[in-house]
């Protein structure tokens, strides 16, 4: 019985195996897909439709954000129309793979993603940090002792702030961003742990109590993804992040969208 | 192959359960304790008092009563501080049970007055005690015995409805099994059992409360 199902396990992957080589060589022996973008005059760009400040649907029903105007960038500098195609952080990385986008903005690097997917330089930052009104003296995880943090419950905020508070600091965990957000505007927490995309949607909302960043506990910037092996496109794309972050137009964008200058080592 | 069931998750987090138990109880007691007083004075000057106080009363018992608790919590938490108020997550807990039971109660406890004979306070009158006094030694007690288990029932739902204050991070027990599950993701094991541990508590708290009743109106039912 074992040995059955190990060979049937083996066998899955050789097919598996034997799928991927074949991918491989379909994707080299088809032409390039910046000569298809270039030959198309579109570049297909995959992009969340629910996730400020990075793209959002606007009151007049348009995605905008931070990464539609990187996509217009991009489609500048290939010579093409850019064509956003709605994404979900589930059938992404399968519409790249299958080809209906040629390439995913907001994508978190990680080796398991490093299989099936060629990242180009970060464009974004995207890091957890700790917010609190300017007032508030909090430098470190040290200070967190006897403040009220507000976090959402489970997410990798909550994790990571369990993880460095000290004795004594009260971590308040609620069910959505809404409490989280609630709780700090209502004066109910004194602190909050949120991404900087959620950071710069309060921002943006010009609240009475404006959160500032006190330090960060987690950074992953966002990459943009490409086919794996699609190394022009890819070097391609990363002039264009060089140039935008050389001209200035980098931090405009992360002043605009994010509310914060592009931290210092980006 | 199923699902393996792992009760290690809540072992391992047995303290945590037991702390959420007693923030729950003690919620509820003092919620009880300020909501049984209150809903009694309430029902007085629902039946007695002077027309003004008599509609306010019906405009509060109205108002609590056709609005959802949770609404009302978060109307306390959050909504309160934009006017100087701010309570921490326990104090605008109590308050929000307090408010919730207290109005309820008013409507049971006037029923129980209601159901008291006139006749009762009429020879007490003939009989030259003061109103205080019957109303305290006399009317009451036969209204509470009336009423009790409606009044017990309710102070029950008041518990198990308490599971709503999780929503502004109080650690009751309802949060404590949510923080173990977001940390364990064991979704089943969890919740089945603080299932167990509300039905414990529920049952325990009517056992208690049926006992106190027997000894409190003796003689009366």
């Amino acid at each position: 019985m074992k040995s059955m199902a190990l060979g049937w396990t083996s066998l899955g992957r050789a097919v598996a195996l034997a799928g991927c080589l074949l991918t491989v060589e379909v994707g080299m022996a088809s032409a390039d897909v910046l000569d298809d973008i270039a030959k198309k005059g579109v570049i297909k760009i995959g992009i969340f439709q629910d996730f400020p400040p990075f793209a959002s649907l606007s009151a007049d029903l348009k995605v905008q954000g931070y990464d539609t105007e990187i996509a217009d960038k991009i489609a500048q500098a290939v010579g093409a129309k850019a064509e956003l195609v709605g994404i979900t952080g589930q059938n992404r990385i399968p519409y790249l793979t299958e080809g209906k986008v040629d390439m995913l903005l907001s994508i978190g690097y990680s080796d398991e993603r490093a299989k099936v997917v060629t990242f180009t330089d970060p464009y974004a930052p995207y890091y957890i940090s700790v917010m609190g009104p300017s007032e508030l003296d909090v430098k470190g995880a040290g200070d967190l002792k006897g403040k009220t943090i507000a976090v959402n419950r489970g997410t990798l905020e909550d994790t990571e702030a369990t993880k460095v508070a000290p004795e004594g600091a009260d971590i308040q965990r609620y069910n959505d961003y809404n409490g989280v957000i609630s709780a700090f505007l209502s004066g109910q927490a004194q602190l909050m742990v949120v991404g900087n995309d959620v950071g710069a949607t309060i921002l943006a909302k010009n609240p009475t109590i404006k959160p500032v960043e006190k330090f960060q506990l987690l950074t992953s910037p966002s990459h943009m993804g490409v086919k794996k092996g699609e190394t022009r496109l890819r070097d391609k794309l990363n002039t264009v992040i060089a140039g935008m972050k050389k001209d200035g137009s980098l931090n405009e964008l992360a002043l605009k969208w994010l509310k914060q200058p592009l931290p210092k080592d980006f | 192959m199923g699902y393996e069931f792992d009760f290690s998750a809540i072992i391992d987090n047995l303290g945590l359960l037991l702390h959420g138990a007693g923030v729950t109880l003690g919620l509820t007691a003092v919620a009880t304790a300020c909501g049984i007083a209150l809903s009694i004075g309430g029902a007085a000057a629902s039946r007695w008092g002077a027309g003004w106080a008599r509609r306010a009363i019906t405009a509060y018992v109205e108002l609590i009563r056709n609005t959802p608790f949770i609404v009302q919590l978060f109307f306390i938490f959050f909504g309160l501080p934009s006017l100087g108020l701010r309570l921490s997550a326990l104090q605008a807990s109590v308050l929000a049970m307090t408010v919730n039971l207290t109005a309820y109660c008013i409507e049971i406890v006037r029923a129980g007055i209601e159901a008291v004979p006139a006749g009762q306070r009429e020879a007490s009158l003939a009989l030259g005690l003061g109103p205080v006094f019957i109303f305290f030694k006399i009317v009451l007690p036969q209204a509470l015995a009336n009423v009790y288990p409606a009044l017990v029932s309710q102070i029950i739902i008041t518990m198990l409805e308490s599971a709503v204050v999780s929503q502004i991070a109080v650690t009751d027990l309802t949060h404590v099994a949510d923080f173990i599950q977001s940390r364990t993701y064991r979704a089943f094991e969890t919740y089945f059992a603080i299932t167990l541990i509300y039905l414990l508590m529920a049952i325990s708290l009517r056992w208690m409360f049926d006992r106190a009743g027997r000894r409190l109106f003796i003689g009366r039912h």
